[in-house]
């Protein structure tokens, strides 16, 4: 098995996997009827993407494994999605500021993945990058709409930002899988995508009248399989049918 | 935490080139902006149009269903206003 690769593809879809995880809690949780739907598509939209890449590693794992084994049945360490997607949905405001702060980051990234040697790689993210386009807009339009909206909301967008923004620098940390995968023309060199991230979402906040966090220390370990306390829950909730009812289908 | 309403929008969402927009429902918005991408979100996830129109209800007036009596009553019995009663010669295809 080629284990640099499978292992680059889960850092790719881990992401996506616990990010649409917590989207969904919001299913008929949002806080109108519109935004819970949109929250909701996202979530989907996601889990579609998962779908194809979990697939692509079943494939390249050579044993026999499943997409559906690769989602559900590993263990909290073996999940190397970065500790961003996995914060709870404290509040709308906590919602849309991890959204926006991973959607400023995958969209460049999957227009990075485009151009993998590897051909399936990029032909996903060739077909990811409309919706994520499209989560970016909803993201980023909403951190204005609150930050720049009545004295409350932007108080709590801020709280937002300045808790989520710890959790930022780790994704744009490189695991032994990205290297050997950079090294052959397959992955993304996500070390060259910060400068840009940070203009990004610097233009953003100003223009959401809120304050850049000044922060030195950053919070990391997502992508080695360390995690916050807040992955556990999520995925006792995500792999309960599967841990309850083993080999379950439907 | 504020609990004023958004105000209502008419959502119209033509399904495929060529066709007519027509109107779908109604949802709440903020703003036009907005309305378009709940738009987006509710009605056409399911892949049901290429083009979304969003009108705020109030800028729509609307007849009276106490009218009706005198508004539409009166077509009702002029079937002459029908263009029926014409011999169409058979090379006409499209009337």
């Amino acid at each position: 098995m080629k284990e640099n690769l499978y292992n680059y593809i889960l850092g790719i879809a881990d992401n996506s996997l616990i990010l649409g995880q917590r989207m969904g809690e919001l299913c008929g949780h949002g806080p109108s009827l519109e935004t819970d739907i949109a929250c909701t598509n996202i979530s989907l939209d996601l889990f579609g993407q998962v779908r194809s890449y979990f697939q692509y590693a079943a494939k390249v794992s050579g044993d026999g494994r499943t997409e559906d084994d690769i989602a559900m049945l590993r263990k909290e360490r073996d999940y190397k999605n970065v500790l961003l997607v996995e914060q709870p949905n404290t509040n709308f405001a906590y919602t849309i500021a991890r959204q926006f702060l991973f959607d400023a980051y995958h969209l460049a990234f999957l227009s990075e993945l485009q151009k993998s040697t590897d051909l399936t790689l990029s032909a996903i993210a060739n077909k990811c990058i409309k919706e994520v386009s499209y989560h970016e807009r909803f993201s980023s339009d909403w951190v204005k709409r609150l930050g720049d909206g009545t004295e409350e909301s932007c108080v709590k967008m801020q709280e937002a930002i300045d808790d989520l923004w710890t959790y930022t620098d780790e994704l744009f940390h490189q695991t032994e899988a990205d290297k050997a995968m950079v090294a052959e023309g397959v992955g993304v060199d996500v070390t060259k995508l910060k400068e840009d991230y940070y203009k990004r979402v610097h233009r953003l906040l100003e223009e959401a009248t809120l304050k850049v966090p000044q922060l030195k220390w950053f919070q990391k370990g997502g992508k080695e399989g360390i995690h916050t306390e807040h992955l556990g829950y999520l995925l006792s909730d995500l792999q309960y049918m599967q841990r309850a009812y083993p080999n379950m289908e439907w | 935490m504020s609990t004023k309403n958004w105000p209502l929008w008419e959502i119209f969402v033509r399904s495929k080139n060529g066709l007519e927009h027509r109107h779908f429902g109604s949802l709440h918005a903020a703003d036009a902006e907005m309305a378009l991408e709940n738009a987006r979100d509710v009605y056409t996830r399911r892949n049901e149009g290429v083009s979304i129109w969003v009108v705020e209800s109030k800028h729509i007036t609307a007849s009276n269903p106490e009218n009706n009596g005198e508004l539409f009553e009166p077509a009702q019995d002029k079937v002459y206003r029908h263009p029926t009663f014409y011999d169409l010669p058979d090379e006409v295809k499209h009337m």
